[in-house]
Formats: structure tokens, C-alpha cells, sequence
């Protein structure tokens, strides 16, 4: 059949098939009705609930402003999809284009879209994990016995990893009252996603908001009692912290281990594909059928030296969604490339946080406006002579012209003066990366040239 | 009623605050805090909420009863600035 003649059968009475019901799940399968696409359209998430949202279930949720399972994602219209919740795909067989299911039921495709996204990194040592009292939080389940204990008023909550998930889930703590200790590897909090010249500011609001903060630190231990509670966490300082409830953010895993042997490009850094989210096979061949989006998927940005970019950002989820579903139903020359910016919110201490570029390959930054001192101000990043990112705490509205300087490369540092830059502002200084061998929690970013295919993939710290 | 932000829009302008208070709140000078599921009784009020907001960041489902009478529903926002 010629390709015109298959995209019209495709859009008429095609079978497309989505692996993920999540938010980029979700944005495509909407994308694509609205499109036109008539066919049958199948959901398919191995949680038993359909498509909700889940930045909240670090902040509204544990503020108790919303309830954990009542964040179900709003339609932007119905999108008329048989949907297989609470069953997780286990295979793909590229060849019959068919996706095998957990309950051993196959469904054929004729174009596939993997949103499989990532999961939180559980404690490593097993029969630590399994304690009582010891949790991660991805899931609106986690979310839920999360905020049970939380709301059973613990003695002490002991967060590990002050990325922006430990961050926040501290932040919420102290909200209510409720002691907290927060470990971090690095030397300070967020200083994997914005560098230690902003977790030095980001240090200052937790301690000054009660948080018990122990940087340069890592938990060699967790333990418990005779019940299987947890007790008590012992530190690498030697130091031992008694808590009931231990919250582990370490950070994400792909979710790609279902596509081994599948043939396809995926790997622990998530699945390669095109600028137009059409996945790579693991010889580095551009499939047709097969697209992805989403926090699984990597794909090349221009803005960043066309490296593969693996982002675990909301509006990254919905951009590229939507580009994936138009593209799965476009001929080559009506397809788009995902080219957005990357930008992400954090919201912690009353303080918001927010981020556009990439701002962990800065090199140097420079606050353009406002004040660390003050903590609201803009931070610009500069990387080989050039804008790379903005953070901004409390002034977001400055962050669309900054997007602009990103877009379009502007020099740095920046020569212009901005009406509110203080002193402090006007020289660059190091943005004070930590190695990046060493894992720092919670970036949202994964920079790499790995291979993807590469299961050797093996972390070595470079230092200690 | 369903209602998402997006949060990378929203600059703190708080109209959606204003104008639905039980269901959006500003936490500290311009984090914006929501429920995410809000009360059938806030359906009018979300839905000008909806309407008021400078970037268009809000998206809602199960509006389409008050939907249908956009300029009432205009009228009354500019009552409340």
C-alpha cells in the first residue's frame, strides 16, 4: 500500500495502542481525536486508576488541600478508548507489532506510543525497604499511606535526598508542625537541578523554616524494631537519627525493563528516539511504528547542542505528547519536531521555584535581578558564552523573557542592566555544579551521550 | 469537577484566587496551591476563574453547563474586580 494510502487507512480504521496512562498518555490520546483519528484506541497502565496528576501529591496533598485520589486528570474531550488498567505490558514483539500484557492477553498495533515514564528509586537494601514506617512517593497509593502517617503526627519524619520531591515533602512537614530531618549526599539541597550557589539559598529557607538539614551526608542504615517498625536511621557521620516514618527520594528509575530484547534502543536512561519521538532500535535505526514521549524518552535538542535529553518535567509530558500523536498520524512533511524549552515549578517553604533551560550544564551564573539575600531574584546561567537556563524564586514573571535569551543564544554574561539587579548581581560566578559522577537527587534532567542499549551501565563515584 | 494548572503557565497573577477562593490559594507570595477536585458548588465560580485567567492556565472539565453563557458569566467577573 503506498504510505498516502496507509496514513488514510490508519486514520480511519487503524488500531493505535498507548502504553501509559498518565498525563502524556492521556494528552496523546486526546491529540489524536482531535486530529481525526477514527480508529480504535487502546490504554493500557498498570495502575488500576485512570490518568491523574501528580505534583500535587507532594504539595496540595500533604498540605491537605486535596486528596490523594482525587486528582484525576480533566478532559479536553472524551477520547473514546478501551482502557486495560491495573495491567502492566511485559513484552514487545516488534515484528507481529503486537504488546504482550502482565495477564498474558496480546494487543496488535499498527502504531504504538510507549509513555511508560519512570519510577521511584526504592531504598537499595531490600529488607530495609520492607520496614514499616518507610516510603516513596510517586503514586497517589504512596501519596495516600504517606499522609496517613503523616497525619498520625510522628515524632520525627527523616526525608533522604534533598532533591525537589525530599524538599517539598520536608516543606509540607514543617507546614504542619511536624519535626523533620533531611539527608543529603550533596552539599546542599537542589544542587543537582540548580547548582550550590542556589541550594545555598535553598539551605538557608529549610533550616530557617525548623528543617533539620545534614548535607555532605549519607544513610548507611536504616533500622528497625522488633515489630518491623522503623526506628532509627544511622548516618555516614556516625550520627543516628530516631524517626517512625522515612521517606526515601532518590530519585527515578526508567521504566524500560518490559522492552528488553524487544530490539528496541531502550535502556536505564529511558529510549532514544527522534526529534519527531519516533523511537530508535537498538542498531540506531529510526522505527515508524513505534513512538514515544514522556519522561521514558530521550530525544536530541538543538538548544542544547543536540543532546539527547531526557527530562522528567509535566509540560515536557504534554509537548511532546502531543507532537508523538500528530506525528503517529502525519505523512513526513506535516510532521513536527519536539523542540521545547524545557521549564519546571517546584513550590516548597512558600517559595516558588521555578526553572526554564537546562540550567545543570551551566557553567557560571549571574542574578539578574532582585536578591539571593532577598530570595526573590532571577538567576541566569551561562554556559560557553551563552544563556543556558534562568531559575527564578518568587519572580516567574521575568521567566518568558529569559526563555527568549535561551531561544536565541544570547551572550553571556548578560551586558544588559536590568532595573532591579543589586550589586551582587552584575559578576558571574561559578555555579557550583557537584561532579557529575557523583548522583545528586533529583535533577529532572538526564544528561547523556550514553548509549542507550548500554545495560553495563554501571554508576562509579569519582571521589571518597 | 476535574481542574488541572498548568503551573509552568501561571505567573501569580491570582484572578483564579479572587474570584474561587475555596478552591485556589495563593501559599506564600506566588505559589499557587489548588485542589484539584472542586466542589460541585464552586462550578460557577471556577468556571469565571477559568475565564479570568491572564495566561490561560487552567483547564477544567464539567464546565460545559456554564460554559454555554459566557457573557453573564463575563459580566459578573468584572463585578468582582
Amino acid at each position: 500500500m503506498p504510505a498516502e494510502d496507509f496514513l488514510q487507512w490508519l486514520r480511519r480504521e487503524g488500531r493505535i495502542v498507548i502504553v501509559g496512562a498518565s498525563l502524556a498518555g492521556l494528552r496523546a490520546a486526546e491529540t489524536l481525536r482531535a486530529e481525526g483519528f477514527a480508529g480504535s484506541l487502546t490504554m493500557i497502565g498498570d495502575e488500576p486508576y485512570e490518568p491523574y496528576d501528580r505534583p500535587p501529591l507532594s504539595k496540595a496533598v500533604l498540605l491537605g488541600k486535596a486528596s490523594p485520589h482525587r486528582t484525576d486528570l480533566p478532559r479536553r474531550l472524551e477520547i473514546d478508548a478501551k482502557w486495560r488498567l491495573g495491567v502492566a505490558a511485559t513484552g514487545l514483539d516488534m515484528t507481529a507489532k503486537r504488546v504482550r500484557l502482565a495477564d498474558g492477553d496480546e494487543v496488535e498495533y499498527d502504531r504504538l506510543l510507549i509513555a511508560t515514564g519512570v519510577r521511584a528509586r526504592p531504598w537499595p537494601k531490600e529488607s530495609e525497604a520492607q520496614l514499616d514506617g518507610v516510603f516513596v512517593l510517586r503514586t497517589r497509593d504512596d501519596a495516600a499511606a504517606l499522609l496517613r502517617r503523616l497525619q498520625a503526627s510522628p515524632r520525627r519524619v527523616f526525608v533522604i535526598g534533598a532533591g525537589f520531591t525530599g524538599s517539598e515533602i520536608a516543606s509540607a512537614c514543617r507546614a504542619q508542625g511536624v519535626a523533620v530531618t533531611l539527608a543529603e549526599r550533596g552539599g546542599a539541597p537542589l544542587v543537582g537541578a540548580l547548582g550550590g550557589v542556589i541550594g545555598a539559598v535553598a539551605a538557608e529557607l529549610q533550616r530557617e523554616n525548623g528543617v533539620d538539614l545534614r548535607t555532605g551526608v549519607m544513610v548507611t542504615a536504616l533500622e528497625g524494631d522488633s515489630m518491623g517498625r522503623v526506628r532509627a536511621a544511622h548516618l555516614s557521620d556516625g550520627s543516628v537519627v530516631e524517626t517512625d516514618v522515612v521517606v526515601v527520594c532518590l530519585g527515578a528509575t526508567r521504566n524500560t525493563e518490559w522492552l528488553e530484547s524487544s530490539g528496541l534502543g531502550a535502556g536505564p536512561r529511558g529510549i532514544a528516539c527522534d526529534a519527531g519521538c519516533r523511537a530508535f532500535d537498538f542498531r540506531g535505526i529510526v522505527t515508524d511504528d513505534v513512538y514515544v514521549a514522556g519522561d521514558v524518552a530521550r530525544s536530541p535538542h538543538p538548544l542544547f547542542g543536540y543532546q539527547f535529553l531526557s527530562l522528567e518535567h509535566w509540560g515536557n509530558a504534554v509537548a511532546q505528547a502531543e507532537v508523538a500523536a500528530h506525528n503517529m498520524i502525519s505523512s513526513g512533511a506535516d510532521r513536527r519536531p519536539h523542540l521545547w524549552v524545557p521549564a519546571f515549578w517546584s513550590s516548597q517553604f512558600g517559595v516558588n521555584i521555578k526553572s526554564v533551560g537546562v540550567p545543570s550544564m551551566g557553567e557560571q551564573i549571574m542574578i539578574a535581578q532582585g536578591s539571593l539575600a532577598e530570595r526573590r531574584f532571577v538567576g541566569v546561567y551561562g554556559y560557553q558564552g551563552r544563556v543556558i537556563a534562568a531559575v527564578s524564586f518568587d519572580n516567574t514573571r521575568w521567566l518568558q523573557f529569559y526563555e527568549r535569551l535561551i531561544e536565541t543564544a544570547t551572550p553571556f554574561p548578560l551586558e544588559f542592566p536590568t532595573v532591579d539587579r543589586r550589586p551582587e548581581g552584575r559578576q558571574p560566578v561559578p555555579a557550583d555544579f557537584p561532579d557529575p559522577s557523583l548522583p545528586t537527587h533529583g535533577p529532572t534532567v538526564t544528561l547523556s551521550g550514553y548509549s542507550p542499549s548500554d545495560r553495563r551501565l554501571v554508576f562509579t563515584p569519582a571521589r571518597h | 469537577m476535574r481542574l488541572v494548572v498548568d503551573l509552568n503557565r501561571c505567573q501569580g497573577y491570582a484572578q483564579c484566587a479572587f474570584l474561587a477562593p475555596d478552591v485556589f490559594a495563593l501559599h506564600g507570595e506566588e505559589s499557587l496551591v489548588y485542589n484539584p477536585q472542586a466542589e460541585e458548588g464552586q462550578r460557577e465560580r471556577l468556571a469565571r476563574a477559568v475565564a479570568a485567567c491572564p495566561v490561560q492556565a487552567i483547564l477544567a472539565d464539567g464546565l460545559d453547563d456554564v460554559d454555554e453563557e459566557p457573557a453573564e458569566a463575563g459580566q459578573e467577573t468584572s463585578h468582582a474586580r
